[in-house]
C-alpha cells in the first residue's frame, strides 16, 4: 500500500496542488503546519462574532427608532439604514466566501483549512433570520479555528455554548420549566430538546450511541441557564435554571446556577468512547474514503482514547496509518473543494476575488455551488453536508461541475494558463494522459482549462 | 461497541453505485418510450418532521386545547378553516381549501413509520424511504425504486428523482432519472467527446455526465461553444439562482409528467419546529399549498385527474407545545394526499385520542397505522400492484390492513 506522497497528500489531506505554493515535505510537516500561526487568517481576515455583535447591536439601534418613530421621516430613516446594515452583512458573507478561498488558494498548510471546514460542518450552524443568517463565518473563526488541534472537549464547549449554536438550535430561548424565569412568565416560557439532541447524536455519540429518550430530556434541563445577549455574548442566567440535579447517561450532575454542569457533562460527553469511535469514524470518512478501513478506524479511535480525545494525535495515527493512503477508492471533492482547488491551481489573484462585488460573487461562485448542491452555509440541516461520493455525483451535480470549470476560471483568472502547463498545476505527476492529451485537443483555451477541472482525476481525491 | 454507521451510509456504500451504474443510461439502452401504465404518482418527502397535529388540527378533541394552549391554539376560533366539525386546516394551507372542497385533498392522520423512540431526524428519513421495518437490515434501496423494479415497461424517464438533494426511496436498480430544473449541459461536439474520454475510467462520473447529457434540454451538442461560450454557461447558471425553487420544481415535474413520466419524486425542507412554530410553519405550508397548486395548474385538467400526491414526513412532533412557541421531535403524524385521482374531502384514520393515557410515551400522538400501508394502497390502486408484491418486495414485513380507500 501507498504511504506518503506529497502531491497525493497535498490532494488528499490539504488544499490541492498551486504552481506557487510548494507542497509538504512529510506527515510531520503537515502535523507541524497545524500548530503554525494562523498566517492565512491574518492576511485574509474574517472577523470574529464579537465584531459582528457590533453589527447586531447597530440593527437593533435602528430597530428601536423605527419601532418608535413608525411612519415618520425618522422611522423611515432607520428602516433605510436597517436595511443598509443587512444588505452589508450579505455582501460581506460572500467576501467572506471568498477569503475562505484565498486561504485555500495560498496556504502552506491546507490540512488545516480542510478541518477548519470539516469542523465547522461538523458543528453546522447559523442564525436563521435576519443578520445573524450572515454569522457562520465568524462562528468558525471563534469556536473552531482556534481550536482544531487541541482537545475535542474544548472545541465541543466553544461550539456549543457559541451564541450562533444557542440560536441556530433555539437553546437560547429555551427555560426550565419550573424556573423562576417561567413562573415569572406565567407558563410563557419554557423548554425545547433541541441542541440536547443534537448534541448527542451529532456532535457527540452518534446516533447509535447509548443513549435514551430520557438523556435527552435530561441534558436538555441541564442545558437551560445558557443564552446569548447582543451586548455581551454567552450569558448564564441563573433565572432560567431548571431547578435540581440532572442525570445523563447514568452520572448526576448537581445543580450549582452556573455554568459548571454544562461544562462537566460536555467534558463527559467528549471523553465517552462512542464519540471516540464517532469522530475517528467522521473524520475518516471525511478525509479518505465512503467506507474506511475499519482497523484505521481502530487505530484513530485508540489515539483518542489513550490522549483524552487530543486531536492533533488522532490526525496523526490517521496520517501514519497506512489505510488512510490507499489510492483504490478515490472521494470526490466536496463542490466548495472542487472550487477552492481549482482556484489554488489557478492562482487566482487576491484582487480579483477581493473586488468582486456581491453579484459578480453569486455569479461566479455561489449560485454554480448550489447547483453543484452545496448551497454554501446553507446545509439543510445540523447534520451538515453529506460526505457519500454518490450524494455529488449525480446529473445535475456534475453538470454544474462542468458548466462552472468551463465558464469561471476566465473571471477568476484574467491570465489563464497554457492549458498543457495547468495540467501540471492542478496534477503534477498524478496527471493521467487522457487529461494531458485533452488538454492539447481541446479547440479553445477555455474548453481545456475546464476539461482539465472536470476531469475526475481533479475531481476525486 | 458497534461502528456508527446509518443505513444511508450503509446503502451508499455497499454495492448500490454498482446497480444504479446497471441502471444508467450507458448500461441499458436508452428509450423515451411510451410509458408502461396510464396514471401518475408524485412523492413528497416532508424533511424536518411535519407537526401533524397543527396542519390538521384535532379541535374537537377534548384535551386538544390544554396541549396547545400558549402560542399555538388552533381550531376556527383562532383562525383554522373547518374541515368536518372535528379537524380544522392550519390558515397556511388556506389556498388549498377549493381542492378540498373538490373533494382532491384529504389526509390520513395518526400515522407513522415503525421508526421508534431515538427521534433522530437523519433515521427517521431513511426508515421512511427504504420503507423497511428497521435500519440496517441488509435492504439497499429505497420503496419507491422497488416498486419500479416490480412492473414491467419500465424506461430511463418513467421515473423523476427532482432538485439539488438526495432521494433515498428513488434509489436501487430500476431506472430513475435525477435532475433539477435548469441543469441544461450543452458542451460543444468537440468538448463533448474529450469529456467522454476523460470519464472512460470512471463508470459513476461518466454514467452521471451521460444522463445529463440525455436529460439537457435539446440533448447534447445542439449547440457549439463559441470563445464566449462560457460566458454563456454563467448566464445560464446565474438564471437559475433566481426564483422559488419550490415552484420550479413542481412545474418541471408536471411537464415531466405530461409526457412519458409517471412518478416523480422531490422533496420540500423547513418543517423542524422547535421555535416560532406559528410562523415557520406556516411559511412551510404556503410553499406546500404553492407547490401542490402548482402541481395541478401545470399537469392540466386530463392528467391532473388521474394524478395522487402523497405526501410523508419522517414522523410528527410532541403533542404538547414545548417552551419555545414549538415542539420536539414526536412520533405519530399526519400524510396527506392530493389529486383527481384521489378520494379527498376526508380526515381518515384511527384517532387515538389525546388525552394523557393515550399519548405515545406520554408525549407523543400515538400512532394507530403505518404510513407505508396507505403509500402501499396508493400504489395498488394507482398501478394496480399484487399485494403479495407489496407485502414482501416493496414494503417487507408491512401488513396491508384493511383498504383505507384513498382513491376515486
Amino acid at each position: 500500500m501507498a504511504g506518503f506522497d506529497p502531491e497525493f497528500a497535498d490532494i488528499r489531506f490539504g488544499c490541492g496542488l498551486s504552481p506557487v505554493v510548494g507542497r509538504s515535505s512529510s506527515i510531520d510537516g503537515i502535523l507541524d503546519g497545524l500548530s503554525a500561526p494562523d498566517d492565512m487568517a491574518a492576511q485574509f481576515p474574517i472577523e470574529g462574532f464579537d465584531q459582528f455583535r457590533d453589527r447586531m447591536k447597530a440593527v437593533a439601534v435602528q430597530r428601536r427608532i423605527l419601532r418608535d418613530n413608525r411612519g415618520s421621516d425618522i422611522g423611515n430613516a432607520a428602516r433605510k439604514q436597517r436595511n443598509v446594515l443587512n444588505r452589508v452583512a450579505r455582501t460581506d458573507k460572500g467576501k467572506w466566501l471568498g477569503q475562505t478561498l484565498l486561504r485555500r488558494s495560498y496556504t502552506p498548510h491546507g490540512f488545516f483549512e480542510r478541518l477548519a471546514f470539516f469542523w465547522g460542518d461538523h458543528f453546522t450552524a447559523r442564525g436563521k433570520q435576519g443578520l445573524v443568517r450572515r454569522a457562520t463565518s465568524p462562528f468558525i473563526e471563534d469556536a473552531v479555528r482556534p481550536n482544531l488541534s487541541g482537545r475535542f472537549a474544548d472545541m465541543l464547549k466553544a461550539a456549543v455554548m457559541h451564541p450562533i449554536m444557542l440560536m441556530y438550535l433555539d437553546q437560547f430561548r429555551s427555560v426550565g420549566p419550573n424556573s423562576a424565569f417561567a413562573i415569572k412568565k406565567a407558563g410563557k416560557a419554557g423548554m425545547n430538546e433541541n441542541l440536547a439532541r443534537e448534541v448527542l447524536e451529532l456532535h457527540t455519540l452518534g446516533v447509535d450511541g447509548p443513549y435514551t429518550q430520557t438523556d435527552v430530556t435530561q441534558l436538555a434541563e441541564l442545558f437551560t441557564g445558557m443564552t446569548f445577549h447582543i451586548n455581551n455574548g454567552f450569558k448564564f442566567r441563573k433565572d432560567m435554571v431548571e431547578p435540581g440535579a440532572e442525570t445523563v447517561l447514568g452520572k448526576t450532575y448537581a445543580d450549582t446556577m452556573n455554568r459548571a454542569p454544562v461544562l462537566n457533562v460536555l467534558e463527559d460527553l467528549a471523553l465517552h468512547p462512542a464519540t471516540a469511535r464517532h469522530i475517528a469514524w467522521k473524520l475518516a470518512v471525511h478525509f479518505v474514503a465512503d467506507t474506511p478501513d475499519p482497523a484505521l478506524i481502530d487505530h484513530m479511535t485508540q489515539a483518542y482514547v489513550k490522549t483524552d480525545g487530543t486531536l492533533l494525535a488522532v490526525y496523526a495515527a490517521m496520517l501514519e496509518h497506512p489505510a488512510a493512503w490507499q489510492r483504490d477508492v478515490m472521494n470526490v471533492k466536496l463542490p466548495i473543494d472542487f472550487i477552492s482547488s481549482a482556484c489554488r491551481a489557478l492562482a487566482i489573484p487576491a484582487q480579483t476575488v477581493q473586488t468582486m462585488d456581491e453579484n459578480d460573487m453569486k455569479n461566479a461562485i455561489l449560485t454554480p455551488m448550489a447547483m453543484m448542491g452545496q448551497n454554501w452555509q446553507q446545509a439543510l440541516g445540523p447534520d451538515g453536508w453529506p460526505e457519500e461520493d454518490s450524494e455529488w455525483i449525480t446529473p445535475q451535480g456534475l453538470s454544474g461541475r462542468v458548466r462552472w470549470a468551463m465558464a469561471a476560471p476566465q473571471i477568476l483568472q484574467p491570465q489563464l494558463p497554457d492549458p498543457r502547463d495547468f495540467v501540471t498545476d492542478a496534477l503534477g505527476s498524478l496527471a493521467p494522459q487522457p487529461v494531458h492529451f485533452a488538454a492539447s485537443a481541446a479547440e479553445s483555451r477555455t474548453e481545456a482549462i475546464g476539461l482539465v477541472l472536470a476531469s475526475p482525476a481533479f475531481q476525486r481525491r | 461497541m458497534s461502528e456508527p454507521l446509518s443505513r444511508r451510509k450503509f446503502l451508499t456504500r455497499s454495492g448500490l453505485i454498482g446497480c444504479s451504474l446497471a441502471a444508467s443510461p450507458l448500461m441499458t439502452p436508452i428509450s423515451f418510450a411510451a410509458a408502461p401504465w396510464d396514471t401518475r404518482l408524485v412523492v413528497i418527502i416532508l424533511r424536518g418532521g411535519l407537526d401533524g397535529l397543527d396542519a390538521v388540527q384535532p379541535y374537537g378533541d377534548p384535551a386538544y386545547a390544554a396541549l396547545r394552549g400558549k402560542t399555538l391554539a388552533g381550531g376556527p376560533r383562532s383562525g383554522a378553516l373547518d374541515l368536518d366539525g372535528y379537524f380544522a386546516l392550519h390558515p397556511g394551507m388556506a389556498s388549498l381549501m377549493p381542492m378540498w372542497t373538490a373533494g382532491e385533498l384529504g389526509f390520513v392522520h395518526a400515522v407513522s413509520t415503525p421508526y421508534r423512540d431515538k427521534r433522530s431526524h437523519f433515521d427517521g428519513q431513511d426508515l421512511l424511504e427504504a420503507g423497511t421495518d428497521r435500519l440496517g437490515d441488509g435492504v439497499r434501496d429505497g420503496w419507491l425504486n422497488r416498486m419500479l423494479q416490480s412492473v414491467p415497461g419500465v424506461q430511463a424517464d418513467t421515473a423523476y428523482a427532482i432538485g439539488r438533494g438526495d432521494m433515498q426511496l428513488l434509489k436501487g436498480t430500476a431506472p430513475v432519472a435525477n435532475w433539477s430544473p435548469e441543469a441544461d449541459l450543452s458542451l460543444s461536439p468537440q468538448a463533448e467527446r474529450l469529456m467522454d474520454l476523460l470519464m472512460q475510467d470512471d463508470p459513476e462520473m461518466h454514467a452521471a455526465l451521460a444522463e445529463a447529457q440525455l436529460l439537457s434540454d435539446g440533448g447534447s451538442g445542439g449547440m457549439v461553444m463559441a470563445d464566449d461560450g462560457g460566458e454563456m454557461m454563467m448566464a445560464q447558471m446565474q438564471k437559475a439562482g433566481k426564483g422559488a425553487t419550490h415552484r420550479k420544481i413542481a412545474r418541471f415535474a408536471a411537464k415531466r409528467l405530461r409526457k412519458d413520466a409517471r412518478v416523480a419524486a422531490f422533496s420540500l425542507n423547513g418543517w423542524d419546529t422547535h421555535q416560532a412554530q406559528e410562523r415557520n410553519l406556516t411559511r412551510a405550508l404556503e410553499r406546500l399549498s404553492e407547490t401542490l397548486v402548482t402541481l395541478k395548474d401545470t399537469l392540466t385538467g386530463p392528467i391532473w385527474k388521474k394524478t395522487a400526491v402523497v405526501v410523508m414526513t419522517e414522523f410528527g412532533r410532541t403533542a404538547r407545545e414545548n417552551g419555545t412557541g414549538g415542539t420536539d421531535h414526536g412520533t405519530g403524524g399526519l400524510m396527506i394526499t392530493a389529486g383527481g385521482a384521489v378520494r379527498g374531502g376526508r380526515v381518515i384514520g384511527d384517532w387515538p385520542g389525546l388525552e394523557s393515557g393515550a399519548l405515545y410515551e406520554d408525549r407523543d400522538l400515538m400512532p394507530t397505522r403505518d404510513v407505508r400501508a396507505h403509500a402501499a394502497w396508493i400504489m395498488r390502486g394507482l398501478i394496480g400492484l399484487d399485494k403479495t408484491l407489496l407485502e414482501r418486495d416493496i414494503f417487507p414485513g408491512l401488513d396491508l390492513g384493511a383498504d383505507p380507500r384513498l382513491l376515486l
